[in-house]
């Protein structure tokens, strides 16, 4: 190995390497085989029938055949949106009832009440507080849906075959077959899907693998689609179908990401990381039952819980903020409006508009907190509902989508939404994912691939899509 | 566990008491090894009452996380590692594992082991069990090993590796008060053990390790797994080629001893 080695110790391994013929490690593997077989011969016996292991193998030839493994995926992934949507519906508005009119209602009127100065009630109540409560209507309920059922697909061993059915893609692609577990985690949270990228031994099929983790949706945007999806894209339907429309709105965005992370996979691995895919084998388990109670408390106490509670963290001082922002003068009008009306351009352009693009630089730290702050930039700027004041809830109880009311308000249209959800998908990584990246990969070379490629091609895509839809509409 | 069990002097012994991440002092450190998806986590969050993420999927596990338990009036630090198939090859997160097991000078290794597919968990088994001796069998999943018809006979094979076998099946918390008190056993020295070791069939690959784990020896006295080193060298492993030539191999040995800061999920 090393000729040149002056170290006496490194010239004895060397010239004792030099005696031993064959693979090294195949003879000390090759021994430790031997010695299992005898253990296992001599202390395993088959008595009874494997029933486990016909119901593995017809269940594996359904989930992972080549004609129904990729069919059945989109269909469980469909049926699990689906659920989210439909159930999150209810709760989600009854929650916003709840926090947003009565709660601010009532808070506004104690503030009055205890004559508390009006920037503080302002602040506090108008900024931090209705932003809070927006967090926990638009996210608590899609959240407390999909990842009990998200974990319990896990649970149940479903993620392997899910790499199984996707490995050849991504080999095509020049990527790693586990990728498709980092993504998978990616699902969850990008930052832990990242750091989840360890599982692959080769450092360019590793790196490709964290340059692309973005496109999969994380906790912070899955709400966001679902919302915007129900709010625009569902509505256009007849309700009856609503739902099932939402759904595939959501799905669609899903496997244009995962089609996106193939796309840059293959670009990056023809470019910038040359190389051919590596060969790994990935153990299939077999499925187990999954264990639904405490697959709901741990996903409830744990994912959902701490999500929200990283939402809030984020979302009480963005509120402050935004409420700042809004009431800080400059010349006639407020800071806000001065960001927004120069941010307003590029808007338009993107298909979007220079609210979203001001929410988007507040939620830098956390992708959770989009909808809601660009809910509050619109109310604050429009002035639309007048929260804030007496009587502000009435606009709410006009309609049963109080949401939408807002944003149609905003000048919000179909294009708005499908831009919305495109740029959902393509932009940057929350700051945390960011820092992660660069603890994984100690190159802000690299960092700054990862977080500047999906914004680049977000601006692509969503100008593209602003340009086509204003030619034929 | 049911009414009954933890009564009886069996496993009664000692208290036991789980402490999440608050550890506080400890006074034994175990280690938790085993293949992908044998059930680390599952048995980690069992013992300590932490509730580190578990899935059905190899690879789920990336870094090692640290829990406590007492049990018996003593202190435990329990680390949940990746899995890993082998101490010879890695992956960036079997690293993390084999470092660990290595290096760490854990007081008890418990490999854990897949009943139902044991004949391939037990290359890791042995590969453990050559490198210290102080360790423990678990085999969980033993419902599993049940439904697919196999009968394992524990106490045979507990003989045959000379360590301590405990059948488990974790997610039914089944095992459990055994698995304890063997650990604590095993910490304790009330049970020693000499682990099987293995005879490698070329002899001229056997006295080649003998002669540089000697001159590992004259130079390193104090440093653990000499043979492990040695097997490395011999396979021209490039990392601890250039810690010897650059003297930092003891440094690469000390810098698996430092704790590290509790994890968050």
């Amino acid at each position: 190995m090393n000729p040149h080695s002056t170290d006496p110790l490194l010239q004895t391994v060397d010239s004792l390497r030099g005696t031993l013929q064959g693979d090294l490690r195949e003879q000390v593997v090759g021994d430790i085989f031997h010695e299992a077989e005898n253990l296992i011969g001599r202390n395993q016996h088959q008595v009874g029938a494997n029933k486990r292991k016909t119901f593995n193998q017809r269940l594996d030839r359904l989930l992972t055949s080549r004609w129904t493994g990729i069919p059945m995926m989109v269909l469980i992934f469909a049926a699990v949106l689906w659920t989210t949507i439909e159930g999150a519906n209810v709760p989600s508005s009854m929650l916003a009832t709840l926090l947003v009119d009565h709660g601010h209602d009532f808070l506004r009127s104690l503030a009055e009440s205890i004559h508390t100065p009006e920037w503080i009630t302002g602040l506090l109540i108008d900024g931090m507080y209705l932003t809070l409560a927006w967090v926990i209507a638009v996210m608590l309920p899609p959240m407390a849906i999909f990842f009990p059922l998200f974990t319990i697909l896990e649970d149940f061993g479903y993620l392997p075959r899910v790499a199984f059915n996707l490995d050849n893609s991504f080999r095509r692609a020049g990527a790693h077959g586990k990728q498709a577990l980092s993504m998978a985690m990616g699902f969850g949270c990008n930052a832990a899907g990242v750091v989840s990228t360890r599982i692959i031994d080769s450092p360019r099929e590793r790196l490709i693998a964290i340059i692309t983790n973005n496109f999969a949706l994380c906790n912070g945007r899955w709400p966001t689609q679902i919302l915007i999806a129900t709010l625009f894209i569902g509505a256009l339907a007849p309700p009856a179908i609503a739902g099932l429309v939402s759904a595939a709105a959501v799905m669609g965005v899903t496997v244009l990401g995962v089609f996106l992370t193939f796309a840059t996979s293959w670009g990056l691995s023809k470019t910038m990381l040359k190389g051919e895919a590596s060969t790994f084998s990935l153990e299939l388990p077999p499925y187990r039952p999954p264990r639904i109670m405490r697959t709901l408390y741990t996903s409830l106490i744990d994912r959902t819980l701490t999500v929200l509670w990283r939402a809030m963290v984020f979302a009480a001082p963005a509120g402050a903020v935004i409420w700042l922002v809004s009431n800080i003068p400059v010349g006639s009008d407020s800071l806000a409006h001065w960001i927004v009306l120069h941010l307003e351009p590029m808007g338009w352009f993107l298909g979007l508009n220079g609210i979203i693009l001001l929410a988007y630089l507040v939620a830098i730290p956390a992708n959770e907190i989009v909808i809601p702050t660009i809910l509050m930039l619109t109310v604050l700027i429009t002035g639309v509902s007048g929260v804030g004041e007496q009587g502000a809830g009435v606009m709410f109880e006009t309609d049963g989508q109080p949401l939408r009311v807002i944003l149609e308000a905003g000048g919000w249209t179909t294009l708005t939404a499908v831009c919305l959800m495109l740029f959902s998908l393509c932009h940057n990584p929350c700051s945390t994912t960011i820092y992660t990246i660069y603890k994984e990969t100690h190159s802000i070379r690299w960092t700054t691939v990862a977080t500047l490629m999906p914004l680049a091609l977000g601006f692509v895509a969503c100008s593209l899509v602003a340009l086509v839809w204003r030619l034929f509409t | 566990m049911s009414g009954a069990c933890g009564t009886c002097d069996s496993c009664g012994t000692g208290k036991w008491g789980r402490m999440g991440v608050d550890m506080g002092k400890w006074d034994y450190t175990v280690a938790l090894a085993g293949n992908p998806n044998t059930g680390k986590s599952t048995i980690f969050n069992a013992l300590t009452g932490l509730r580190q993420h578990t899935g059905n999927w190899p690879g789920k596990t990336v870094t090692r996380a640290e829990g406590g338990f007492r049990y018996a009036d003593a202190g435990f630090k329990l680390v949940d590692l990746p899995g890993t198939y082998s101490l010879l090859s890695a992956t960036p997160d079997e690293e993390v594992a084999r470092d660990f097991i290595l290096f760490g000078r854990p007081d008890v290794t418990v490999v854990v082991a897949d009943a139902s597919r044991l004949e391939r968990n037990l290359n890791l088994v042995l590969q453990v069990l050559q490198i210290t001796d102080r360790a423990v069998l678990c085999l969980n999943l033993m419902d599993e090993a049940r439904a697919s018809g196999l009968e394992l006979d524990f106490r045979g094979l507990a003989r045959d590796l000379g360590v301590p076998v405990v059948p488990c099946a974790a997610r039914q918390m089944e095992g459990i008060p055994e698995l304890l008190k063997v650990i604590s056993d095993v910490a304790t020295g009330a049970i020693s053990s000499q682990p099987k070791k293995l005879e490698l069939k070329n002899p001229e690959l056997a006295s080649a390790i003998a002669t540089i784990t000697k001159e590992l020896d004259i130079r390193y006295p104090d440093l653990p797994q000499k043979t492990w080193i040695a097997i490395r060298l011999l396979e021209g492993d490039r990392s601890i080629i250039d810690a010897v030539q650059d003297g930092s191999l003891a440094q690469l040995v000390a810098d698996q001893q430092k704790p590290i800061p509790a994890l968050s999920s």
